[in-house]
């Protein structure tokens, strides 16, 4: 027994690195994301945009730079204590993460609470974005309702009359289809929740063959989106058009392959984007890491330099204030050309429809068709009381 | 477990647990009472699992529902406006005891994987409960605006208090499950464990004994639930995740079963472990699998057989 | 309505095989050897990884699976030699605490060898397309060949078990381990080949959903669960309670989330009906489950012990 209370000792010992009090003259960034288990493509992505981002800056805000990479496992009570560990044991200043919402609902706080600023490349929660919005929390990516927004207003503008709704049955599912009606109202062929994780769309896929709707509107996020994507090509279901947010993105694509060319998706942003900055990124990216970048990527990559614009802009981090100022100013050449974030520090930016295509090089990617939603603020910010 | 050595381990656990803010201090790094007192709230699940696993040979495989539940009574009457730290543990223990009585009676038909697999079953229809509770934010879960409060303060807002408290409820629950075991009751339980029909001989109906333990343990690990809620300050049904479930089995195992203070062991373990290896490298969960299966194949009985054998002991 | 109806039972159908598929291997290692084996279901993802690269690698998702399935027999060989060769006189406990670890290291390899990304493999040529049901509905021919192997798949293991001199040892291990060995006949080595035996059925699974399903680090995970119900509801160590098992719980979950729904609304005001249908239809199974043990406390099949 004496054995184990030394393991104990020796366990805490090591645990209790040095404490690292907060400095003025080092930039500690935090990177939480959720880097093992099912979904650990996506916070590989953001991680990757912004080491990326980071190596190619060198000096972040032109500051000596540290950056402590933690998983946070999907796993929301982890998430807390890793946040606070972040924050409070190694002093980082500012915290980029998460990829899930309901990790940001556990992370945002102990982030905020302890002085420094969340910065997140992916969740966009509809609290954080109204009520509950956070003078030390930004969005880099987007309100998580918008891109479902904007299939809504695509297949408005496109005059359907009957489309089938489809979402796992969990608080983001149930969002999404709200964010597609926010924006969509014409008539609904069918609505329905799946199950979490489900592995077999075919009797859903029988629904919708039977009730042959004008559409198909799809948010299945991760391996589901797979699953659903590869067995409606299956059920030879293709002569529907298929629109879909989060469902069909260069982190599923590898995957889905064939299955999902000529798939539409609601976006802010796609490998092809127009502007010099995402071409060099997007170049960069495939050179390092051998695959083609999601959004998270793109996300992760305008996160390091938003930080390095606005530490410059601030002259350092000593004044926390200055820094968030210089945050809401956001002057930095974004892969998404305009960015400027609103009063509920979420950004304003544009909207697209994409699908999938394959490239000339056999790599499969979404591709901009065209733009749906010009400077495009999301529906909470008039709820924000920012203090 | 000779019961001189039991208490000897039990003293030297909590002692050292007791002087960790004190370590801390001197280390300099506060952050190490946030990583105890999650262990510590672990540990008293991992306790409770022992009660039924251990001496009554009710292998649950749902016993993260009563950590959701415990979770859910802070955030429920929080928002209801009542913060006290008793009546949270209160609520927790109202939502766990008829959800114990009634799931347990069904599953005690079953005996063996087919308890395992009812209690999983049980377990699994309260996370989509509260998956599917749009109220309380559903998947998402809330955020805790404050901790509970203690005598009206917000003393638990003080990581140093909120970790004394979680050790204090630790030991009282430790002390409460070694009056059980030790009493007519205990006895009857691990009876039954042995042999039902020899005690159903002797005149013993097993049912209502095991449904007692079942329902006391269910407690048990609701107030871990509440402790857990208070530090992590955020509530949500990945809690209850069969994954829980099935972490607070592994905890029970590797301390070794059916000696309560090898539960508390299990979960120390278990969770600087993890801690200690996600630090070192991102693939952590290889080091920890290989680590579980070398502890089983060179001991019998968990941590503690290990250490036995080691000792040279029996 | 009726004929959307058979085509969901005709899904159910087909779910429920391939969950038989899944469970086949699961159920063998349980109720034979009377060993609680996690890692079955990282073992049917090995199989789902090993087939993406063999078909790769030659350019047929035919020869892929040939190759697959010697692989994961030696895989589960090797896994028999070094972990659980050690554990089959150990308690349950004993062994759902390896074969977590197990399935620790071994979800940690996947990723570590083939990237978090999930994958895919093609569907051969002559099993892509769907043939016509029933006036706009269409069945997916893939989705028939697995129904078909899933189908032999019982048949095979019913008549080796019943009708072979292996399966006689088999049955008669299972029943008194002692006794067998006493006559002479190698216990340890069957026991190497039941085990060996249901790894190659695992991987054979996972090979066979590789074209339909996401291939990634978490599917063995999503599937063992179920696994479990499958063989628990059928009673353990029953190939037959498997197999109905298996079919119940396709047809319950793919027919009772669509028409459970429909279902309420004659009961309750369609608002709440949604509601509640979307509340219960991820508890469907468990709740099938908890009633069939409440009534049957060792599953359709199963023997009281």
């Amino acid at each position: 027994m004496t054995r184990k209370i030394l393991t104990l000792l020796a366990a805490s010992t090591i645990l209790a690195g040095p404490a690292a009090a907060q400095d003025d003259d080092t930039l500690t960034i935090g990177v939480l994301l959720t880097l093992s288990g099912p979904a650990a493509v996506l916070g590989e992505m953001a991680r990757d945009g912004f080491q990326l981002a980071a190596d190619e800056i060198g000096e972040i805000g032109g500051m000596k730079t540290e950056i402590i990479i933690a998983d946070d496992e999907q796993k929301p009570d982890i998430a807390a204590n890793k946040a606070r560990e972040l924050v409070e044991r190694d002093g980082a200043d500012i915290v980029i993460g998460p990829i899930f919402s309901n990790i940001a609902g556990a992370i945002v706080k102990p982030v905020t609470d302890a002085g420094a600023i969340l910065i997140s490349p992916n969740a966009g929660p509809s609290n954080l974005a109204g009520a509950e919005c956070n003078k030390a929390f930004f969005s880099v990516s987007y309100q998580n309702d918008q891109n479902h927004e904007v299939m809504g207003a695509y297949a408005k503008e496109q005059g359907y009359d009957n489309v089938f709704l489809i979402a796992p049955n969990y608080q983001a599912g149930k969002d999404s289809l709200a964010g597609f009606k926010h924006s969509y109202d014409g008539g609904v062929a069918g609505e329905v929740f799946t199950q979490l994780g489900q592995l077999d769309f075919s009797a859903e896929l029988a629904q919708i063959a039977a009730m042959q709707p004008d559409a198909v509107f799809a948010f299945m996020p991760g391996g589901m989106g797979v699953n659903l994507v590869k067995q409606y090509r299956q059920a030879g279901l293709e002569s529907i058009p298929f629109l879909s947010a989060f469902t069909v993105d260069e982190s599923t694509l590898p995957a889905q392959q064939d299955a999902a060319v000529g798939f539409f998706s609601g976006t802010n942003w796609a490998p092809d984007l127009d502007t010099p900055e995402n071409t060099a990124f997007v170049t960069a990216f495939e050179e390092k890491f051998g695959k083609v970048p999601a959004s998270y990527a793109a996300h992760g990559y305008d996160a390091a330099r938003l930080i390095d614009a606005a530490v410059r802009a601030a002259g350092g981090i000593g004044d926390k204030d200055a820094l968030i100022a210089a945050l809401e100013g956001a002057q930095f050449a974004s892969v998404r050309g305009d960015f400027a974030f609103g009063a509920n520090h979420f950004p304003v930016q544009d909207f697209y429809l994409a699908e999938v295509v394959k490239r000339d090089d056999g790599q499969f990617a979404t591709s901009i068709v065209k733009p749906i939603f010009q400077d495009y603020a999301d529906n909470y910010v008039a709820e924000c009381q920012m203090n | 477990m000779n019961p001189r050595i039991r208490n000897i381990a039990a003293l030297v656990v909590f002692g050292s647990f007791a002087i960790l803010p004190l370590l801390a201090q001197v280390l300099g790094d506060s952050f190490l009472i946030v990583v105890a007192t999650r262990i510590l709230a672990f540990a008293i699940a991992a306790l409770a699992l022992d009660l039924i696993l251990g001496y009554g040979g009710m292998v649950s495989f749902g016993h993260a529902a009563y950590l959701g539940l415990g979770a859910y009574s802070v955030a429920m009457l929080s928002r209801a406006g009542i913060t006290d730290l008793g009546l949270h543990l209160l609520g927790g223990i109202a939502m766990a005891t008829p959800f114990a009585l009634i799931t347990g009676a069904i599953s005690l038909r079953t005996r063996g994987v087919y308890f395992i697999m009812i209690t999983l079953a049980f377990a699994q229809m309260a996370y989509f409960f509260f998956v599917s509770l749009s109220a309380y934010g559903g998947d998402d879960g809330v955020t805790l605006a404050a901790r509970s409060t203690l005598l009206g303060q917000p003393l638990l807002e003080n990581d140093t208090t909120l970790f004394y408290a979680t050790l204090a409820l630790l030991i009282a629950a430790y002390l409460l499950a070694l009056r059980i075991t030790g009493s007519r009751f205990g006895r009857v339980l691990t009876g039954t464990r042995e042999n039902p029909l020899r005690m159903q001989a002797i005149g013993f109906s097993p049912f209502p004994y095991q449904l007692t333990a079942y329902v006391i343990s269910g407690c048990i690990a609701s107030v871990a639930g509440v402790m857990l809620a208070n530090q992590t300050e955020f509530v949500s049904p990945a809690l209850m995740n069969w994954h829980r479930s099935g972490e607070l089995i592994v905890m029970v195992v590797l301390g070794g079963i059916g000696n309560l203070i090898g539960a508390v062991g299990g979960a120390v373990i278990a969770l600087l472990l993890e801690e200690w290896l996600s630090r070192m490298s991102e693939h952590w969960p290889l080091f920890f699998g290989l680590f579980l299966v070398i502890v089983v194949l060179a001991s019998r009985d968990g941590i503690s057989g290990l250490i036995r054998r080691i000792g040279g002991g029996k | 309505m009726t004929n959307l109806f058979l085509l969901q039972l005709l899904n159910g159908l087909q779910f429920g095989v391939l969950l038989f598929l899944i469970a086949a291997g699961l159920t063998l290692v349980f109720g034979i050897m009377d060993f609680v084996n996690l890692a079955h279901g990282v073992i049917y993802m090995v199989g789902a990884y090993l087939v993406v690269t063999f078909a790769a690698m030659t350019g047929s998702y035919g020869l892929g699976l040939l190759l697959t399935l010697p692989a994961t027999l030696a895989v589960g060989l090797v896994l028999e030699f070094l972990v659980f060769r050690h554990l089959y006189d150990r308690s349950h406990l004993d062994q759902v605490l390896a074969t977590f670890g197990l399935v620790m290291i071994i979800s940690e390899a996947v990723e570590i060898i083939w990237g978090a990304a999930p994958l895919t493999v093609p569907i051969p040529q002559i099993l892509s397309g769907s043939v016509p049901l029933l006036g706009p509905l269409r069945y997916p021919v893939f989705r028939l060949a697995i129904i078909a192997a899933g189908l032999l798949t019982a048949l095979g293991l019913w008549f080796v078990i019943s009708r072979t001199r292996i399966g006689m040892q088999l049955r008669a291990g299972a029943s008194n381990r002692a006794m067998l060995s006493a006559l002479g006949i190698d216990v340890r080595r069957l026991f190497t080949m039941i085990f060996a035996f249901g790894a190659m059925l695992a991987g054979f699974a996972g090979a066979m959903v590789a074209p339909i399903l996401a291939v990634d680090p978490g599917m063995g995970e999503s599937v063992l669960i179920l696994a479990f119900v499958v063989i628990v509801i059928g009673g353990i160590g029953s190939i037959k309670g498997a197999f109905a098992g298996a079919l119940i719980v396709g047809i319950v979950d793919t027919v009772g989330r669509i028409f459970g729904p429909i279902a309420l609304k004659a009961v309750m005001d369609p608002a709440a009906a949604a509601q509640a249908g979307r509340v219960l239809a991820p508890m469907l199974v468990y709740i099938l489950m908890a009633v069939i043990l409440a009534l049957r406390p060792a599953g359709l099949f199963g023997q009281r012990t």
